[in-house]
């Protein structure tokens, strides 16, 4: 098992203002973590409550509440999350 | 009761204003705005008439809370039949117009005939009358409505009117109200120019009176915008970014219909998204939006203002289009970006702004343009037709064709046409991403499977505001389903358009579903108005209203065969994202969706299903 794995997490809405400043325009950034990391190892860094994360989609994919404090991720992952957001 | 009980009926032919009393038989068995102006319209008028014609009526409605306290009672709908589709039209708008119409003492105006030359209304409280508008005809919405103000003295009036689209007959022409609120769909505006009717000028001094229990019904709009304050959705995300939050959402999903469907993923989502009207522009330093704004009485206020780039090619030395203006919305932004695979946002902001000046309907054009530039890229249409270069990703054409289409001149009458009918003429028809003759709106049912079955059984053509699944299957509201399945599709898409009927009958906003149910809706409705209107009749009128428009549909020609999708959603499979594979899977769920709904195998009700509903 490799040590670390390369995870891309993006942060929209009002949840981008946690990345760093000059990650905000393109609300993502690169992350090397343990292979057992879950969601909130990713978000917890940047000072995200896990509860903000309302809207939790890995590669593009709804990550339903019940498995984020136990899903882990695999290399190349693209986890994107919002807080509350609607529209139409 | 919290309707005025009076309706305006203006005959244009003979130039008299009538009032007379509202039905109140119909307001108890269809609510109002959308249900209760839909009865009067299907009551006056054959399902056969052709649109823009003068036999055609075209009537403005409120609902019983518009005007009212309750949280976004400020709402209005335009029904008529809709020269776009054929079907009917209902198409709803919020700002002040409505609300100042209800406090004038009308519930709704029935327009019918059509003017020798061309004329404006002008209501002030029970007074009706029609003055000559030759002098407004060929003008802009954003001029005619300080015009009107000049004329009358009268800083307050709130105006709907019409551009040279809706004069000039682009068969999406919208009614613009408060210089940019929109009646959009289906072109509302082009039936009101052919019927030669500039603009409705309204002034209204005398509140909504007779709400049926004041202090229940303060109580009842009091708890309801708690719930509107608390939930993420209404309260902070709506406020903050808008609907355009969902640019990158639903980009990530991969149900973002690009370069006229034939991607499901746009690459340049980020640059035209909620997160980029926010960041600075690198050229001047400032933001593309100003500040958010509310409609009459909304405590959600999800509107946005944007100021353009001064410096940007589409504005320089035009000055008229400097001030701050109606921004954009997420699916005027994806029609005018993603659709064409155009990412210049300031582009897509002029193009809005130029559909708000000469009303008409950004997702309606902008999908058109999407078609435009599919049969260039073909070399079916050429650089001298168009008048300029097309390709994909062609932001100067796509301004190019809203100011040609703003002005009927150029390829823009062409485009004013609709895909439908344009890629019929030019002999390539499947290119037209559309139902019953409407353009899609911005989401791809090979990655919503439950929105495939709504735009092919909406009553007025492709649409999202007619059974917004999205909210369950995307979003998780009110409880998440998934994107990709068929299964239970049916049962939530008639769900979903049964409760919007109601909402958009009741004068409120739709965007309060997010937070609110029927649940939350009854209570003000019971305090308002006599009548019942529990949870359980709710959902009976919403099924009745849903199933009227449908029988004038079938009346005017349309079967089961019309419930479809183009055949590219069909067959040709999303090529990225979690949908990779996958086509619209309508075949498995629209007979289960016929069943739902109690019609017959060739989408009709039957006879126990229309007297279930008292139809």
């Amino acid at each position: 098992m490799p040590a670390t794995i390369r995870v891309t997490l993006k942060l929209y809405a009002s949840l981008g203002k946690h990345l760093p400043p000059d990650h905000r325009r393109s609300n993502e950034i690169t992350l090397d973590v343990k292979p057992d990391a879950v969601m909130a190892d990713l978000v917890e860094p940047f000072g995200v409550p896990p509860p903000a994360c309302f809207l939790v989609l890995v590669n593009g994919v709804f990550l339903p509440p019940s498995q984020r404090p136990t899903s882990t991720f695999s290399e190349g992952d693209v986890i994107a999350i919002w807080p509350p957001v609607a529209g139409g | 009761m919290a309707w005025q009980r009076k309706i305006l009926r203006v005959d244009l032919t003979a130039g008299t204003c009538t009032s007379e009393a509202l039905n109140m038989d119909w307001a108890m068995a269809y609510l109002g705005q959308r249900g209760l102006a839909t009865k009067y319209f299907v009551e006056e008028v054959a399902p056969s008439v052709e649109p823009l014609s003068p036999a055609n009526k075209l009537i403005f409605a409120t609902g019983p809370l518009t005007g009212t306290m309750a949280s976004t009672g400020g709402r209005y709908s335009v029904i008529t039949k809709g020269p776009l589709t054929g079907a009917i039209a209902c198409s709803n708008s919020g700002g002040y117009w409505g609300a100042e119409l209800k406090m004038a003492g009308w519930d709704m105006i029935i327009l019918e005939g059509r003017a020798a030359s061309p004329v404006y209304l002008h209501i002030e409280n029970d007074t009706a009358t029609l003055h000559d508008a030759s002098a407004l005809w060929g003008k802009t919405t954003w001029d005619v409505e300080p015009a009107l103000r000049k004329i009358h003295q009268d800083s307050q009036l709130k105006i709907s009117s019409i551009g040279r689209a809706g004069e000039n007959g682009v068969l999406y022409a919208a009614v613009i109200n408060d210089l940019h609120r929109a009646a959009g769909r289906s072109g509302v505006g082009a039936v009101m120019g052919s019927k030669n009717l500039k603009a409705i000028a309204v002034r209204g001094t005398k509140g909504v009176a007779g709400i049926k229990d004041p202090k229940a019904f303060m109580k009842a709009t009091q708890a309801a915008k708690a719930v509107l304050a608390g939930n993420g959705v209404t309260g902070e995300g709506l406020p903050k970014f808008g609907t355009q939050v969902l640019m990158n959402v639903i980009n990530e999903v991969g149900a973002m219909p690009t370069r006229n469907f034939r991607d499901v993923q746009f690459e340049g989502a980020k640059d035209i998204s909620a997160e980029a009207m926010h960041a600075p522009r690198e050229t001047d330093g400032k933001a593309n939006l100003v500040t958010n704004q509310a409609c009459f009485g909304c405590t959600i206020a999800c509107g946005r203002i944007s100021k353009l780039d001064q410096t940007h090619y589409t504005v320089v030395n035009k000055p008229e289009y400097w001030a701050a203006s109606g921004g954009l919305e997420y699916e005027a932004a994806w029609a005018l970006g993603s659709a064409n695979g155009v990412n210049d946002l300031e582009a897509l902001t002029y193009a809005n702004f130029v559909c708000n000046e000469d009303g008409f309907d950004p997702i309606s054009f902008g999908a058109t343009v999407g078609a435009v530039m599919e049969l260039y890229q073909m070399g079916v249409l050429t650089k001298e037709q168009l008048g300029i270069e097309a390709p994909f990703g062609s932001a100067k054409a796509l301004t190019y064709f809203a100011e040609c289409t703003a002005k009927g001149e150029g390829f823009g009458p062409e485009i004013g046409l609709g895909s439908k009918r344009l890629t019929a003429k030019y002999g390539h028809p499947d290119l037209s991403m559309t139902v019953k003759g409407q353009e899609f709106p911005a989401y791809d049912p090979r990655g919503i499977q439950g929105m495939g079955l709504a735009y092919a059984t909406s009553n007025r053509g492709a649409c999202h505001l007619r059974g917004y699944t999205v909210a369950s299957e995307i979003l998780g509201i009110p409880v998440k389903t998934d994107p990709l399945e068929t299964d239970g599709k049916a049962g939530l898409v008639k769900a979903f358009q049964d409760a919007t009927a109601v909402f958009d009958s009741a004068g409120i906003c739709v965007f309060t579903s997010f937070a609110w149910t029927l649940v939350d809706v009854a209570p003000q409705l019971e305090a308002a108005c006599e009548g019942d209107w529990s949870l359980d009749n709710l959902n009976v009128v919403g099924e009745r209203i849903w199933n009227m428009e449908r029988q004038f549909n079938n009346a005017a020609g349309f079967t089961n065969k019309d419930d479809n999708l183009p055949k590219r959603l069909l067959t040709e499979a999303a090529k990225t994202g979690p949908a990779k594979g996958l086509v619209a899977g309508l075949d498995k769920m629209l007979p289960e969706y016929y069943a739902e709904r109690g019609w017959d195998t060739e989408g009709r009700p039957t006879a126990t299903t229309l007297e279930r509903l008292s139809l």
